[in-house]
C-alpha cells in the first residue's frame, strides 16, 4: 500500500505542476485574445441586453474597460452569465479571469476563497420593495412579514441579522435568480422583496406596474459591490484595480470619451500623466503607456459609466449619493497616478 | 454449477483457475477505481489549498444566519450548516416520500386503466400519459407553480372551508392536532388494533385454507383499525385540541401549513412520475399469459378476483424493477426544485450553505453522497420486496 500511495502522491505532484505553472493572467489574456469575465444572468443598470441583444451595464463597462486597456478594444471579452451560486467557483476554478458581478465585498469572500476584491465600482445597501396596497410605510412594520430572496447572497444573512434586531419574525423564500424572486413578488408569493437597494430600483422597472410597488427609506446593510479576481497573481489584481481608479481620476480630471482627444494637447502635467504623454505608468502596469486614454477612450470615466447605466441618463435613475467623487460629497476616491 | 467445474478441472494452477481469476481480476479493478478517486481528490485538495481556499469540514459547525422556510425539525438562524444539512436532507425525503406514495397510487390505477375494455376510461388514460410523460419535469414543476400561485387569492381574500381550512397564495393550512395527557390511552388502542388485526388476518388465512370461506378482511381491519381509537377517543373525554390557523397581520399563524412550492413539486412530481409507472404496470400485465385469465374466467371467478389474485401478483415481478428506477429517477428529480425555492437539500444545502461558505466541493461532495445513499437503500429494499413477489420454483 505504501508503493500505491507514493506512486499516486507522484502523479498528484505532476498534475499540480501543470496547473499552478500557469499563474499569468495577463500573458493568458494575451494569448487568447479575449478577457473573460463573469457577468449577471441579467440585471437591469448593471448586466442585462437590451434590445438588440447587446449587453449592457455598469457591470459590462468594468469588464470593457479592463479590455480596453489592454488590447485597445472594449470588445475583445468574452462573457459569462453567472447566477450568485456559481460565480466563485467559476473564478477559483479559472473559467474566468474576473469577476464584475454585483458582489459584495466581505471578509469571508475576501480571505477564505482564494480570491481578493480589486476595487469598488458601487457602494450600495440592502433595502425593501414593497406593493403599495399593502400600506406599510417602514421596514420596522414588517413583522411577519413573508420575504422573497434572491440565493446565495449576504442579503440573507443581513436580513436574518436585521429582523432579530428588531426583535420581529419573517418567512423567507429563497429562489435561485432574480427573474424568479420578481415573480415571486409579483403573483403575490411574498409581501416583500429584499435586495440591495441598486436592484430593487433595477428590478422594480420589469414589473408589469413599476407605480404599484415602492422601495421603503431602510437601508439595513453596507454593500460595496466590487470587481473580484484571483489571489496570488499582484500583476493581475493592479491591472483591474488601476483601471477602476483610472475612471476616477478621469471624471476628476474633467477627461471624457468625447473630449480625451483634445486632452491630448493639454498642458496641464496630471493630464499629461495620466494620458500617457509623460511617464510609464501603463508600462509598470504591463500595459501599453496609453491604457488609461484607451479606457477613456472606448468606455468613458467612471462619472459617464454611472449616468449611462444607472443614473440620470438610464431609466432606472439612481441618484449617485454615496458614489459621487470624494470632492462631490461621495466616497469614490481614486489615488493619484503619479 | 461450480462443483461441477472444480471436478472437471482439478489440476490447474491457483491463478489459471476460472473462479479465481474472476475474483482477481476484480479486486485489480476496484484497487484500480480506489486508486484513481484517491489520486483526484488528493490532487485536488493540494491544487485548493495552494490556491489559498478553505478545505475540511469544519464549516459545518459554524453559525449558518439564514432562515429557512420549512423545517421538520426545530431550526433558527443560530443553527449550524450541519443542522441546514439534516434541514433540507428531511425536506428532500418528505418531498420524495409524498410524491412516491402519489405517484404509485395514480400509476397502478392509470395503469390498470389503461387496459380497460371501457373506451373512454383506456384513452383517456392514455392521453394522460402522452401528455405528461412528454413534456420535461422541469416545465411540469414551473407551470404548476406558477400555475397555482397565480389563479391563488391573497391571505386575506384565502379560499375557507368552516373556517378551519384556508388556501391561498401562501399555502394550504388546516387545524393542528395538540396533544393532551391523556392521549397516551389512544395510542395504546391503535396498538392494540394493530396487533388485533395481525391476528385476524391469520386466523382467516387459516380459516380459508380451511373451509375455502372467505372471509371481508380488509374492511373488518379498517374498521378496527380506526374505530377502537377513535372510541377510546371519545371515552377518554377527547384528550386533544385543534390548534386552528387565524389570520395574524401579513400572513395565516398557527396550524400546518403545506408551502404552494411543496404542493407544486409534490404535484409534478407525481404526476410525470406515475405515467412511468403506469407504463410499466400496463407491460406487467400484458406480459400474463393470456390463458391464465381465461383459465381463471373459466373457474366463474369475478373480474377483481382475477385482477388481485391471478392477474397482479404474477404481474408484480415485470413491474417492480422498473418502478424501482422511478422511485430513484423521482428522488433525484426532487433536486429540481431548487427552481421554486422549496427548501430541499440542493436549494439550502448545495445552495445557499454553499455559498455563504464558498467550500463547493465538500459541499457538492456531500450533497452526492446523499443521493448516493438513498439510491441504494430505495433500491435494496426494492429488490427485497422483489425477491420477495419471484416466482417460487419448487
Amino acid at each position: 500500500m505504501k508503493l500505491l500511495k507514493s506512486v499516486s502522491l507522484g502523479l498528484a505532484a505532476l498534475t499540480l505542476a501543470a496547473t499552478v505553472s500557469s499563474a499569468d493572467t495577463l500573458e493568458d489574456t494575451k494569448k487568447s485574445g479575449y478577457l473573460s469575465c463573469g457577468l449577471n444572468t441579467g440585471l437591469p443598470g448593471f448586466a442585462s441586453p437590451d434590445s438588440s441583444g447587446v449587453w449592457k451595464g455598469i457591470d459590462v463597462d468594468a469588464c470593457r474597460a479592463v479590455a480596453a486597456a489592454i488590447f485597445a478594444d472594449p470588445s475583445k471579452v468574452k462573457y459569462a452569465h453567472l447566477n450568485a451560486k456559481e460565480r466563485f467557483t467559476a473564478l477559483q476554478s479559472g473559467e474566468i479571469d474576473m469577476l464584475a458581478r454585483n458582489t459584495t465585498w466581505t471578509a469571508t469572500r475576501d480571505t477564505s476563497l482564494g480570491l481578493t476584491f480589486a476595487a469598488v465600482n458601487y457602494y450600495d445597501g440592502q433595502g425593501f420593495l414593497i406593493s403599495k396596497k399593502i400600506g406599510v410605510n417602514s421596514a420596522k412594520e414588517l413583522d411577519g412579514a413573508t420575504v422573497c430572496i434572491q440565493a446565495g447572497t449576504t442579503t440573507e444573512l443581513n436580513l436574518t441579522d436585521y429582523f432579530k434586531a428588531n426583535k420581529m419574525e419573517y418567512k423567507p423564500i429563497t429562489y435561485d435568480t432574480s427573474a424568479q424572486t420578481i415573480e415571486g413578488f409579483e403573483t403575490g408569493r411574498c409581501d416583500v422583496l429584499t435586495s440591495d437597494a441598486s436592484q430593487l430600483y433595477g428590478l422594480r422597472t420589469t414589473l408589469k406596474d413599476p407605480d404599484s410597488a415602492k422601495v421603503l427609506p431602510e437601508i439595513i446593510s453596507k454593500e460595496p459591490l466590487g470587481t473580484v479576481v484571483r489571489q496570488g497573481d499582484d500583476k493581475w489584481f493592479k491591472i483591474v484595480r488601476w483601471t477602476h481608479i483610472a475612471m476616477l481620476n478621469a471624471e476628476e480630471l474633467g477627461i471624457t470619451s468625447k473630449n480625451v482627444d483634445e486632452m491630448l494637447k493639454s498642458p496641464n502635467p496630471s493630464i499629461k500623466r495620466f494620458l500617457g504623454e509623460t511617464g510609464k505608468f501603463g508600462e509598470y502596469l504591463g500595459l501599453d503607456n496609453k491604457w488609461a486614454y484607451n479606457i477613456i477612450k472606448y468606455v468613458g470615466n467612471y462619472g459617464e459609466v454611472f449616468d449611462r447605466n444607472v443614473g440620470k441618463d438610464s431609466p432606472l435613475k439612481i441618484e449617485r449619493g454615496l458614489n459621487k467623487l470624494w470632492k462631490d460629497g461621495g466616497i469614490q476616491y481614486g489615488a493619484p497616478i503619479r | 454449477m461450480t462443483k461441477y467445474k472444480r471436478k472437471a478441472q482439478p489440476s490447474v494452477a491457483f491463478y489459471n483457475n476460472p473462479e479465481n481469476r474472476a475474483i482477481i481480476y476484480q479486486i485489480v479493478a476496484l484497487a484500480a477505481i480506489f486508486l484513481f478517486t484517491y489520486f483526484v481528490l488528493n490532487n485536488m485538495f493540494i491544487n485548493i489549498e495552494k490556491r489559498g481556499i478553505n478545505t475540511g469540514f469544519d464549516f459545518l459547525g459554524n453559525e449558518a444566519g439564514f432562515g429557512i422556510l420549512q423545517t421538520l425539525i426545530p431550526y433558527d438562524e443560530s443553527n449550524t450548516h450541519g443542522r441546514v444539512f439534516l434541514v433540507g436532507l428531511l425536506n428532500t425525503l418528505l418531498v420524495s416520500g409524498i410524491s412516491i406514495f402519489f405517484a404509485t397510487v395514480i400509476g397502478l390505477l392509470i395503469g390498470i386503466g389503461r387496459l380497460s375494455k371501457n373506451f373512454m376510461i383506456s384513452k383517456l388514460s392514455m392521453i394522460y400519459i402522452e401528455t405528461f410523460r412528454n413534456i420535461p419535469i422541469l416545465l411540469q414543476i414551473l407551470f404548476w407553480y406558477n400555475v397555482v400561485l397565480a389563479s391563488l387569492p391573497s391571505p386575506r381574500q384565502s379560499l375557507s372551508y368552516l373556517d378551519s381550512v384556508f388556501f391561498n397564495n401562501r399555502g394550504l393550512y388546516i387545524p393542528k392536532p395538540v396533544l393532551e395527557g391523556g392521549f397516551i390511552t389512544v395510542i395504546i388502542a391503535f396498538v392494540l388494533a394493530i396487533i388485533a388485526v395481525l391476528y385476524l388476518n391469520k386466523w382467516s388465512k387459516r380459516r380459508h385454507d380451511e373451509t375455502g370461506e372467505d372471509f371481508p378482511i380488509v374492511l373488518t381491519s379498517t374498521a378496527i383499525i380506526i374505530g377502537a381509537p377513535t372510541l377510546v377517543f371519545f371515552i377518554s373525554g377527547m384528550p386533544a385540541s385543534l390548534d386552528y390557523p387565524a389570520l395574524k397581520g401579513f400572513n395565516f399563524k398557527g396550524g400546518i401549513t403545506f408551502i404552494p412550492e411543496l404542493l407544486a413539486l409534490a404535484f409534478a412530481l407525481s404526476i410525470y412520475t406515475a405515467t412511468y409507472i403506469a407504463e410499466a404496470v400496463r407491460a406487467g400485465i400484458e406480459a400474463v399469459p393470456k390463458g391464465q385469465k381465461e383459465a381463471a374466467n373459466a373457474l366463474g371467478l369475478k373480474d377483481y378476483i382475477i385482477l388481485k389474485k391471478v392477474i397482479l401478483p404474477q404481474a408484480l415481478r415485470v413491474i417492480i424493477p422498473p418502478v424501482i428506477n422511478q422511485y430513484l429517477n423521482l428522488t433525484k428529480n426532487s433536486s429540481l426544485a431548487t427552481a421554486i425555492g422549496y427548501p430541499e437539500l440542493v436549494t439550502v444545502f448545495a445552495g445557499t450553505s454553499l455559498n455563504q461558505v464558498g467550500q463547493a466541493i465538500e459541499i457538492i461532495l456531500m450533497t452526492m453522497a446523499v443521493y448516493l445513499i438513498i439510491s441504494i437503500v430505495i433500491s435494496l429494499i426494492m429488490n427485497y420486496f422483489n425477491a420477495k413477489t419471484r416466482i417460487k420454483e419448487r
